[in-house]
């Protein structure tokens, strides 16, 4: 039996460390750039479209997150598409985000007041225009606190990637704690990981909501 | 003499005497309810009307269907001599370079600076470089006492001046009508008079103005016609002078009466 220290433990959970940061980055990303063109469809094209839109995000907010990474790893598979595990835990991580994304920025976009709309459209300004220059700017600065919020979530929902055999931070655990026989030492290590990784954000988050909205930084 | 068309005998021919805005049987609802129950209104270039009425006699609806914010069902509109099509974005866009409007609550982009404010629009509508935008934009505030507010942030700014610099936004796309929708109702009354002034200063240099107001004695100096409306119809209409003093109908001289109250 191999001997595992404290060091051997930390040094492999920070190793599969880069993993969950790579993965939380890829999603977030991947769902920003999706939640963003899916917003932007939804403010430009109309109700029809924000009906369709509504089911996408109610789809993915309505099942577990663990369900979608199944489907998009065996389902994927089913249909003849070979995937590997990164692209599943991306590709589900993506959709996952952005329908998160898309509804707190579509929030945002509300909350910025009927009166802004109204005095870019008086000014002729075009659809494109009014949200690009006048809309998306002030919804934005809403939008930082609660994207950032979200973040956190998104970074510890990339744990359960684990279980269509991604190796990150909990599926490393696992196998350390498999090979070690001190799990409880290995998952309080890998919890405290995660905490060093979260905790930040949360602070970054809650910092940044308790600045007062619609103020040049 | 006598004989000679109308346009050479006025004093200024180069002005076709054409209203800049021409409303015809305009009737609007919202759902069920009737808010506009058939507006007719010729304003001539030049004037000064002032609309006045109940809360919900449909004035501001009014004032909003000349821009296109709210729609009409039935009847027609044009702004010199173009019909107002909702359908068509570039129309609106051409309508709207023509009519600027002015809001009861500023609503300026509070996250530009009070000249970028002005800037925007022309930089973006009418291509105009910043340089040449940024220009304008300090003429414009001069000429509405707010030359030192250019890098101002708008909340950094009283209401009064926030409504003047909303004044400057509007003119900087060189309109050639004005909507103003009751824009001293959410100042303090003491910043009511700054705004009245520039507002003024606009129609003695010829603007044509539609104002809804609650300030009658604002109509009764400024305006050269003023209309009552009631319940969705133009009610009253006459100089200001007829309207205050010697008022037809019973609803305007109930209306009248309710505000010395």
């Amino acid at each position: 039996m191999v001997e595992f220290t404290l060091w051997d433990i930390l040094r492999n959970l920070a190793l599969a460390l880069r993993w969950t940061v790579a993965l939380s980055l890829i999603a977030f990303i991947g769902g920003g750039l999706v939640g963003g063109a899916l917003l932007c469809l939804r403010l430009a094209l109309g109700r029809k479209t924000g009906r369709l839109i509504a089911t996408y995000v109610g789809l993915f907010q309505g099942t577990p997150l663990l369900m979608q990474l199944f489907l998009a790893y065996f389902g994927l598979a089913l249909l003849g598409i070979e995937v590997s595990a990164w692209t599943a835990a991306a590709l589900a991580l993506t959709l996952y985000t952005s329908a998160y994304l898309v509804e707190i920025w579509r929030g945002c976009v509300e909350a910025v007041p009927r009166g802004q709309w109204e005095a870019a459209r008086s000014l002729a300004m075009s659809f494109g225009e009014q949200l690009r220059h006048v809309i998306l700017p002030q919804a934005m600065r809403l939008a930082i606190a609660p994207t950032v919020g979200f973040l956190v979530q998104v970074i510890k929902g990339t744990a359960l990637a684990s279980v269509i055999g991604f190796v990150e931070l909990t599926k490393a655990g696992g196998m350390i704690a498999n090979a070690s026989f001190q799990p409880f030492l290995v998952f309080g290590c890998v919890a405290l990981f995660y905490f060093a990784l979260c905790f930040p954000v949360s602070l970054i988050a809650q910092h940044l909501e308790r600045k007062p909205h619609g103020r040049a930084a | 003499m006598a004989a000679l068309p109308d346009i050479t005998d006025s004093q200024t021919p180069a002005v076709p005497r054409v209203p800049i805005v021409r409303i015809t049987a305009l009737r609007k609802s919202y759902g069920d309810n009737e808010v506009l129950k058939g507006i007719d209104l010729d304003v001539m270039r030049g004037e000064v009307i002032a609309l006045i009425g109940k809360s919900g006699s449909g004035k501001s609806t009014l004032l909003r269907c000349i821009n296109g914010l709210e729609q009409f069902q039935d009847g027609s509109l044009t702004v010199a001599g173009k019909p107002l099509l909702h359908e068509s974005a570039m129309a609106m866009r051409a309508l709207r370079q023509q009519v600027g409007m002015i809001f009861q609550s500023f609503n300026l982009f509070p996250h530009l600076s009070v000249g970028r404010n002005v800037m925007l629009a022309p930089t973006l509508v009418k291509q105009r470089t910043a340089k040449e935008a940024a220009e304008q934009a300090r003429a414009l505030l001069a000429r509405v006492g707010l030359a030192e507010k250019f890098d101002a942030m708008p909340d950094q700014l009283s209401g009064g001046q926030q409504q003047r610099v909303a004044i400057a936004r509007a003119l900087a796309m060189e309109p050639q009508v004005l909507l103003c929708d009751e824009i001293t109702s959410a100042l303090d009354p003491e910043l009511v008079g700054e705004v009245l002034r520039v507002v003024e200063s606009l129609a003695d240099e010829g603007m044509t103005l539609l104002m809804v107001t609650h300030e009658m004695n604002f109509a009764r100096k400024v305006a050269d016609r003023v209309i009552f409306m009631h319940q969705g119809r133009v009610h009253e209409m006459g100089a200001p002078a007829e309207i205050f003093g010697s008022p037809r109908t019973a609803e305007l001289r109930q209306f009248l009466k309710s505000l010395d109250d």
